[in-house]
């Protein structure tokens, strides 16, 4: 892992000095950090390749993708909010069409096994055609997308560089935006550098009980060291007037009604706003959520009705522990990273 | 020990040439591969279907036309009378019946030689396909789009059967335009379990006509396709009441009804 981290700092640093071909010279592929887990994406039916991946980036900030070439994925995964729409609670689409949930970071997307806030596409190669062919997001077919990029002066000869032949196909557009998105990784928060004992990095005194608190408080769900366990919870909030059921929409399931994906907990400092529907402003807005006002709603998580009480119970002190600890997760060298951002 | 091994012989002799006469009178060559074709032709109780301009009535006495009717075919095996299955290679299996498209009603493929008295297929697309690579997805199961509105891209899945059109049944507070969609699928899911109305059908084809699969000659199973039973059945589905029937347990009903939807007519040998 350390040689992604160092790939990032060089990188700047030579982007900075005014030099073109970074990639060129320091693109390491797909590495693991030495702190995360193995994968769960299929690496061995999509290898990372340099091409692929210039391909994917240039796919991913492509407004071609949408009906009048306006909106590009990058419209509402904007990396310096960490690949969120910053200041939309809903994501805000072609024509100005507002969609009903928050647009979720591009983000570790290779140790995720289902995505949406409901999970409802398990198949990270399948997840780029939701948003290209949603009303309210792009409003394009598939096939219009491929006939614009076959148009095009530079994307043939980018297939063929990532893929052997000019052929611009679904499935090799699909796996090009695949290579570029789980190459955005997030792993050089302070966390992680303590986590790996890194240039003698610790945690403060603040942050270091903020991290007892949270793993006493909240890492049932927000697991290390992705922060999230990857479940679907119901975690109290009120019901909405859309009246969105979560994960019941994918499973039918009664048991999964008013369930939502578990969020990682990193980069909170550039991702506001919180939940689903991005109804909480600040984080300080979310504890006081989990503190004073968790709702008995239908499946309500267990964990947030224990012993006859709604919610987790936390002093103000202790919230300012939590806070510190928060913000050692936020990875400054993520949002800036140059090789994530349009060329 | 000499009368016996003669006798053998004999018997063996005699096994062999009843053998090849048999061969000989049936003249399959189960070891050659033959086209066989399933036609699957869209009816509506006793009239042919007409898309747009036919009027047809359901069991609570509701008019409606259908402008749209898609289906996916899958999983194709035939059964000789002798009881020897064989199951048509995957990659050549699936098929969309469009009834748009005349020539989509033909599922066409290519089995050995022999007698099938029985045939068996899936409506729907089964769930390892459903979860396959994208790369090995192409043609009709393309879940970019390529098959035309058949895939959910937000909850991943093909849409087995589609079936749109309109009545005067449906209020006008669920549909301005008073159409009704029918939008069934649903695999039973790839990490947490939901609804699956893949359906296997069977059909046996001594009554309507055994397929003869020759080369040469290109067997058509002719199968009817009522799509009155998508309404009647089981349950009898109320446009009034069900009119816009998606990703949702009601659909559990209408794939129920509509695994009931297939006749053997006959067989063009």
């Amino acid at each position: 892992m350390k040689r992604i981290h160092w790939i990032a700092i060089i990188s700047l640093v030579l982007y900075a000095c005014g030099k073109k071909d970074v990639i060129s010279t320091f693109f390491a592929g797909f590495e693991t950090p030495a702190n995360f887990p193995q994968p769960v994406y299929r690496m061995a039916d999509n290898p990372v390749t340099e091409a692929g991946f210039i391909l994917g980036r240039k796919l991913f900030y492509e407004p071609r993708l949408s009906r009048n070439n306006t909106i590009s994925c990058g419209s509402c995964h904007i990396q310096s909010s960490a690949f969120t729409q910053h200041g939309h609670d809903v994501s805000h689409g072609i024509d100005d069409r507002l969609g009903t949930r928050n647009s979720p970071p591009i983000m570790n997307l290779a140790w995720m096994p289902a995505y949406m806030w409901d999970g409802g596409v398990f198949d990270l190669d399948l997840q780029p055609v939701a948003p290209i062919t949603n009303h309210v997001e792009m409003d394009e077919t598939i096939q219009n997308v491929i006939s614009k990029l076959k148009a095009h002066p530079e994307y043939p000869g980018l297939f063929k560089q990532a893929f052997g032949t000019e052929d611009i196909t679904n499935a090799r557009m699909m796996k090009a935006f695949s290579q570029f998105m789980i190459m955005c990784i997030s792993s050089n928060a302070k966390y992680d550098s303590v986590m790996r004992r890194q240039g003698g990095v610790t945690f403060t005194q603040q942050e270091q009980a903020g991290y007892a608190l949270f793993q006493q408080k909240c890492s049932n769900c927000h697991t290390e060291p992705l922060f999230s366990n990857n479940s679907f919870r119901n975690n109290g909030l009120s019901i909405s007037a859309v009246n969105d059921e979560g994960r019941y929409l994918a499973t039918l399931q009664p048991t999964d009604r008013y369930k939502f994906k578990v969020p990682s907990l990193r980069n909170l400092a550039y991702t506001a706003p919180f939940m689903h529907d991005g109804r909480h402003l600040t984080i300080m807005g979310v504890l006081n959520h989990y503190t004073d006002n968790v709702q008995q709603t239908p499946n309500l998580d267990p964990l947030l009705q224990q012993n006859g009480t709604l919610g987790i119970a936390l002093t103000d002190a202790e919230k300012a522990q939590l806070l510190a600890f928060l913000n050692t997760l936020n990875d400054k060298t993520f949002v800036t990273n140059k090789l994530l951002a349009e060329q | 020990m000499r009368t016996y091994i003669i006798n053998t012989l004999l018997f063996a002799g005699l096994f062999l040439t009843i053998a090849s006469c048999k061969k000989e009178s049936t003249g399959y060559q189960p070891e050659t591969m033959a086209p066989l074709s399933i036609e699957f032709d869209n009816i509506a109780g006793d009239a042919n279907l007409q898309l747009s301009t036919g009027n047809y009535k359901n069991a609570v006495g509701e008019t409606f036309s259908v402008n749209l009717l898609k289906y996916f075919i899958s999983n194709i095996k035939v059964t000789t009378s002798a009881g020897t299955t064989y199951t048509v290679n995957p990659d050549s299996s699936y098929f969309l019946v469009n009834e748009s498209e005349a020539a989509t009603r033909f599922a066409n493929i290519k089995v050995p030689e022999g007698e099938y008295s029985k045939l068996s297929f899936v409506l729907g697309v089964d769930s390892l396909r459903s979860t396959m690579d994208i790369s090995k997805r192409t043609g009709v199961l393309d879940p970019t789009g390529g098959m035309d509105g058949m895939y959910w891209t937000w909850n991943s899945g093909y849409i087995f059967f589609k079936m749109e059109g309109a009545s005067s049944a449906v209020p006008a507070t669920v549909d301005a335009n008073q159409k009704f969609r029918f939008h069934v699928g649903g695999f039973g899911g790839y990490s947490a379990p939901t609804i699956n109305n893949i359906k296997t059908i069977n059909v046996d084809l001594t009554a309507g006509g055994v397929a003869k699969v020759r080369t040469g000659r290109n067997a058509n199973i002719h199968l009817l396709v009522d799509i009155m039973k998508v309404f009647n059945g089981t349950t009898n589905v109320s446009l009034a009441n069900n009119s816009q029937i998606m990703f949702s347990t009601y659909s559990l009903n209408v794939a129920n009804n509509y695994a009931a939807m297939f006749h053997h007519d006959h067989t063009e040998n």
